[in-house]
């Protein structure tokens, strides 16, 4: 209910969800009907990436993205959306890279940032990705949530709108 | 939102960490009930039942009140919003990414297929 829930099924019946697991760690959770190598592929491929990140109803567009996915390589991701004036950057560093199974980034953007772990699980051809977030504290974790309270109200309006009229596939790139 | 204070947060967490507590909020979100109803309901006897209503009443999140005999229980004014709504709202949007993630990795095993596997 508070902790963890879930979007409407997907037409395959893959859902996302959410669960706090504490006080500074947030997990979401979701199936893909592909082997991992195909999901850690669409992850870490620039060209690929850009295709999902950014979706399309938030009004976002991404301005660049560069990925270099190696322990101790960076990345950083530029925004622009028509309601701010200067795009925002995204940016940090890969602490693991294991290949179709495990990647693990910082978030520098902020001080306070969290820590990304993301898991590829495949089992009988499908994969089970499973995304924590682990802030460095507390007080870290709630401060981010005002932010993104604060910054994205209009684009989640843009994103309910999207999400409940949205037909399948209609999305593509 | 920025303005609820770090304790209450704090206190609203360890309220919902119990599974009694989360059914209570629950069932109040359909309805009222007393006390009395409530502990039946959870198969608790009415001391317990007050003690997991104190809790959620320090965390707000539900309220009591005594009509004649009976205390009746509701949700309280904080209820789940703010902690509730943020994780939703993130949720959706990695929902979104994960849809057209999925938009791509159809392509890719498209191309797999037709190409035969690399490596």
């Amino acid at each position: 209910m508070v902790a963890r829930s879930e979007s409407e099924p997907a037409a395959l019946g893959n859902r996302t969800t959410s669960e706090r697991k504490s006080d500074r760690v947030l997990v979401i959770r979701r199936t893909f009907d592909a082997p991992a190598r195909l999901v850690f592929e669409a992850w870490t491929t620039p060209a690929l990436f850009r295709q999902w990140w950014v979706p399309k109803s938030s009004g976002a567009s991404l301005l660049s993205c560069q990925q270099d996915v190696r322990v101790g390589g960076s990345y950083r991701l530029e925004f622009a959306h028509p309601k701010a004036e200067t795009p925002m950057a995204f940016f940090g560093r890969y602490l693991e890279v294991v290949p179709d199974s495990r990647l693990v980034w910082t978030n520098e953007e902020s001080d306070d940032g969290a820590v990304t772990t993301v898991t590829f699980e495949e089992k009988d051809g499908r994969t089970l990705l499973v995304m924590s977030e682990l802030y460095p504290s507390k007080r870290a974790f709630d401060i981010a949530m005002e932010g993104m309270d604060e910054a994205m109200p209009e684009t989640f309006e843009q994103l309910d709108e999207f999400l409940a009229g949205r037909a399948v596939g209609a999305q593509r790139s | 939102m920025a303005q609820y204070s770090q304790a209450r947060f704090d206190v609203s967490f360890a309220a919902l960490s119990d599974p009694v507590r989360r059914g209570v909020l629950e069932q109040l979100m359909r309805a009222d009930a007393s006390v009395t109803v409530l502990a039946e309901r959870f198969r608790m006897t009415l001391t317990g039942m007050r003690k997991h209503l104190g809790v959620l009443e320090e965390a707000k999140l539900v309220t009591t009140e005594k009509v004649g005999r009976v205390r009746s229980c509701r949700l309280g004014p904080r209820r789940l919003e703010e902690e509730a709504e943020w994780i939703e709202n993130y949720r959706q949007l990695w929902a979104a990414r994960f849809d057209a993630l999925d938009t791509v990795i159809d392509e890719l095993k498209r191309k797999e297929k037709r190409d035969g596997r690399k490596k």
